[in-house]
């Protein structure tokens, strides 16, 4: 039986952020990839409160919630690199962009997916402003939030890299654009060219076909 | 001699978030400041600490402002060794943070829009709540704490439980916690007001009371929770 799996489905970008950080630490997993539109048994019994992908299994111990996961990997596995910077206050600082992403970026992703316009626009440029300039503050010039190596907030923003895109071509216009987030938009194209990224990242073109049949079973099933 | 820290936390007596750190530096002995916040009036120390959500409750330790209450937690717990509140082990680790924001995401907010709705949102909140009570019932099983014999993250994240629970409860005529249903969090609730740390923190219940009270109408036109 393999140490550590991982439950997911491939278009996730949850998931994805557990498998980046195991990635990056060189930990071996075995991955079962759940049937997408169904839940397995293993997963409900395994995450019996959310029913949700991602869930990490190490030695038949099951953890959920991808950035709980990813802080775990990150405390289990203690070989380079750290996830998480050393200091407390910048440890901080990460988690709190995390969640900003997490509670107010993701959301109006989505809404923006599902065609709302107008002021979830202008908040969508507003939320890449911050984030452009919370990559200058934390970055110090290097190529990541993490610095000279993928962390934390790097996995927790990137990760959605795929599913922002699909967002950008359903509205008909770039929220990271080199002329308005230069830094973000550099840390963008290197997130998705680094080793422990290309490879398991979906392509933006799978992920807006499996998006364009999400909408179409959901019309149907609304008559 | 190392310089003298400066600890403040920008707050509001009321709050049940400002209470957890003002309940996590007590725990490790940090000797701090509570700079009172007028909710209404916002003081430019506040706004200047937290620009992005403008809320309470906002750490500052030496200058520097961190936000969020569980952000905050692990900070006091990185910073301040002494007395974990987060356990040592990974996995414990990782379950401590995960029944956190279970907390935090899924039980207050069913338990608030209870008493503020009717009717069959009302209902559908309220079913919400007590499975969420449920499942934090079963967690804590028969054991002191969440955190085991002593008070850690998950006790300090469900400190809402303790006491703004009940009085909500009241204030909108409705009843969620009760000893029938959910014996092992209302013994939980019993242990965990009355350890000397908390009483020292908590605010008292006949002012909070009244405060709801005070507030009922403006709650209910909004539900809004914000502080």
């Amino acid at each position: 039986m393999a140490e550590v799996k991982l439950l997911g489905k491939w278009p996730c970008p949850y998931v994805l952020r557990a498998r980046v950080a195991l990635q990056l630490k060189k930990v071996e997993y075995e991955y079962l990839e759940e049937e997408l539109g169904g839940k397995s048994e293993l997963l409900l019994k395994s995450n019996p409160v959310h029913k949700k992908i991602p869930v990490l299994i190490h030695r038949g111990r099951p953890l959920c919630e991808s950035l709980i996961i990813v802080q775990y990997i990150d405390e289990a596995w203690l070989a380079a690199p750290s996830l998480l910077p050393a200091s407390a206050h910048d440890r901080a600082f990460h988690r709190f962009w995390a969640a900003y992403f997490d509670d107010k970026l993701s959301p109006l992703l989505t809404r923006l997916r599902n065609g709302e316009r107008g002021r979830a626009n202008e908040e969508a440029a507003e939320g890449v402003k911050l984030l452009e300039e919370a990559f200058v503050r934390l970055s110090e010039g290097k190529g990541f939030f993490g610095g000279d190596e993928i962390g934390y907030l790097d996995i927790t923003i990137g990760c959605h890299l795929g599913w922002i895109r699909v967002t950008e071509r359903l509205m008909g216009f770039k929220l990271i654009e080199e002329a308005k987030v230069p830094g973000l938009a550099g840390w963008a194209e290197r997130f998705c060219a680094h080793e422990a990224v290309q490879g398991i990242m979906p392509e933006t073109e799978k992920l807006m076909e499996i998006f364009q049949l999400a909408q179409i079973h959901m019309k149907r099933s609304k008559r | 001699m190392a310089e003298a820290e400066q600890v403040k936390v920008l707050r509001f007596w009321a709050s049940p978030w400002s209470f957890r750190v003002e309940l996590a530096l007590k725990l490790k002995g940090v000797p701090h400041e509570k700079v009172e916040e007028d909710l209404a009036n916002k003081s430019p120390l506040l706004l200047a600490s937290n620009p992005i959500h403008k809320k309470i409750p906002v750490l500052l330790h030496n200058g520097k402002a961190i936000p969020e209450s569980l952000i905050i937690l692990e900070y006091i717990d990185e910073t301040w060794t002494d007395n974990p509140i987060l356990p040592k082990a990974p996995h414990e680790r990782g379950m401590a943070r995960f029944w956190s924001r279970f907390i935090d995401d899924k039980c207050v907010g069913a338990c608030w829009m209870s008493c503020w709705t009717e009717g069959e949102t009302q209902q559908m909140f309220m079913e919400q709540a007590r499975a969420c009570l449920r499942i934090l019932d079963d967690e804590l099983g028969g054991r002191r704490f969440f955190g085991g014999e002593s008070i850690g993250l998950v006790d300090i994240s469900a400190s809402f439980f303790a006491l703004w629970l009940g009085v909500l409860q009241e204030v909108a005529g409705i009843s969620l916690i009760n000893g029938e249903e959910f014996p092992n969090l209302c013994r939980w609730i019993e242990g965990f007001v009355a350890s000397d740390v908390v009483t020292e923190c908590l605010p008292p219940r006949d002012k909070l009371l009244a405060v709801f009270q005070s507030k009922k109408q403006a709650i209910l036109a909004t539900k809004s929770m914000v502080y």
